[in-house]
């Protein structure tokens, strides 16, 4: 009888806690839409929801949003893959090597802080125009938090587990695989998730710049011919992306890392 | 296994100077005994247990075993105060870690670790990750893990340091029995004397930094002990005769005079 009493009142909040952001999106839009149809906003600044949605779903039909939001998502995976990669390597062998990361420390802490966007015309000189120079500018902006949070990653696991290693003879093979690649892990994952937004903000900010393709050229176009809602609809599907990419990396954070994952819950 | 500690010297450089940790520890570890090294905290117990370990390097001196293995050294397997497991492991592939490292088969290895699992009564914890123990069961898979890993010697530092009294008296018992049962040469570094006297054969006496040995110990007791021991005149008087001596050590170490 008790525990019956104590444990709907848990159960309501917990249901209202799961709810409550919800209900404020959804509250919202509905503000939104009213307030658009009654005339309290201009719809040429804000365009009501179901507006963009009709828009989006004309986009969709027509292919334009497919092109655009394929060559989006190439930039981003294929930077992530080529920046990102070396990147971990990188900074793994850095955390572990102490002569290397004693090399390497001055010229990671001169180059991080520059914001690499910045370097995106250099890159454009040395890689032309065309597509490489994209992809190689998001690689850049993918490379430093990965390399930071990697290096990171192995420096923070306890010195005891490298004595238990080493006292029942591991190989550094084994070492690799058993103590520093799981015992950085949870870092590397939080290096993936800041290098996973910031390849998303270098691609859309490097197609509002210059690319014929893209939902940041889609935005920039809507923007020339002033059709917001067409504006709003790629923010909306460049929203998603984000949520997206960001869902699935909790995902396989939660199967990757189990004794870390329960420890948060 | 046996072996022989000669004149051994460790000194630590850092930004203060030299320090000098172990210095002239001389003693031997006999076949199959439970050998226990009490000292007051931060007299380089630690230090030599790393060195017969061969996880550091002694500045001079050196030590004999009695057998070796293919390297020149023989297998070891230590015991840490805490936080010794892994976290990213469960406890069979931590209690399995060392005849892993051995190349020993996952199948076999996990036969034997979970056999040893079953000794120090986790059969039910087997696939739950460390951080799902307390401190007491913890310590039990770091036992565990090194009986199972059939090292030549066991080196355990403080295992049941962090333990309250009742938990380690249990573990200390359920230590003694599964030591019995393989005959392997314990060697047992605490700081608490009624604890090295309950469990050790013999019981050597550091003193303070730089740590050297100032007397062994023969302890008159047969096996198995429990806490009545501790009424035994002889055995009162051992512990006063150790804590006349580390006394001394621990007021210096505190600066406070005696």
């Amino acid at each position: 009888m008790d525990t019956f009493v104590r444990d709907i009142p848990s159960q309501a909040r917990w249901r209202l806690r799961s709810w409550l952001p919800m209900a404020i999106v959804v509250c919202t839009l509905l503000v939104w839409e009213w307030s658009v149809r009654s005339g309290w906003l201009s719809p040429l600044f804000f365009p009501a929801p179901s507006v963009v949605v009709l828009t989006i779903g004309r986009l969709v039909g027509s292919g334009e949003l497919v092109v655009h939001a394929r060559a989006t998502l190439v930039r981003v995976v294929l930077g992530l893959v080529l920046g990102g990669v070396p990147g971990l390597l990188l900074g793994l062998a850095m955390g572990w090597w102490r002569p290397l990361r004693e090399a390497l420390d001055p010229l990671v802490a001169a180059a991080h802080p520059l914001p690499k966007i910045a370097v995106l015309p250099l890159i454009m000189i040395i890689f032309g125009i065309g597509e490489s120079s994209k992809v190689v500018a998001v690689a850049v902006g993918t490379f430093f938090p990965m390399l930071i949070n990697s290096m990171a990653g192995v420096r923070q696991i306890s010195p005891i587990h490298f004595e238990v290693a080493k006292n029942y003879g591991a190989s550094p093979f084994k070492v690799l695989t058993r103590v520093i690649v799981p015992g950085s892990l949870p870092l590397v994952l939080v290096g993936a998730r800041l290098a996973l937004n910031i390849a998303l903000l270098f691609t859309i900010a490097i197609e509002l710049v210059s690319a014929r393709e893209g939902l940041g050229e889609m935005i920039w176009l809507a923007w020339q011919t002033l059709r917001t809602e067409e504006l709003y609809a790629s923010l909306a599907v460049i929203g998603a992306l984000g949520v997206g990419f960001n869902l699935i990396l909790q995902f396989s954070a939660r199967r990757l890392v189990p004794w870390h994952a329960e420890r948060e819950d | 296994m046996r072996f022989e500690v000669q004149r051994l010297c460790k000194e630590f450089r850092g930004r203060n100077g030299v320090v000098h940790a172990l210095e002239g520890v001389t003693f031997s570890a006999e076949e199959r005994e439970f050998l226990c090294i009490v000292g007051p905290s931060g007299c380089g117990k630690t230090t030599l247990l790393k060195v017969i370990a061969g996880l550091l390097e002694p500045t001079s001196g050196q030590i004999i075993f009695s057998e070796d293995t293919v390297d020149g050294r023989p297998r070891s397997a230590m015991v840490f105060q805490e936080h010794g497991l892994f976290p990213w492991m469960t406890v069979l592939d931590n209690v399995a870690f060392g005849l892993e490292m051995q190349g020993v088969e996952q199948e076999e290895r996990y036969d034997r670790a979970r056999n040893f699992i079953e000794k120090v009564g986790l059969t039910p914890f087997g696939n739950s990750f460390p951080h799902e123990l307390s401190v007491g069961m913890s310590q039990r898979v770091g036992i565990a893990r090194a009986f199972v890993a059939d090292a030549q010697m066991l080196l355990m530092d403080e295992p049941f340091g962090a333990l309250d009294t009742q938990t380690r008296l249990v573990l200390q018992e359920e230590l003694v029995r599964i030591w019995k049962e393989h005959q392997k040469l314990v060697v047992y570094v605490t700081h608490d004397i009624e604890e090295a006297i309950l469990l050790g054969d013999r019981v050597c006496v550091m003193s303070g930094r730089p740590g050297r040995i100032r007397e062994e110990i023969l302890v008159p007791l047969h096996r198995p002990r429990d806490l009545s021991v501790r009424d035994i005149p002889e055995i009162t008087e051992i512990k006063w005769h150790i804590w006349e001596m580390l006394e001394d050590e621990v007021r210096k170490s505190l600066w406070i005079p005696s």
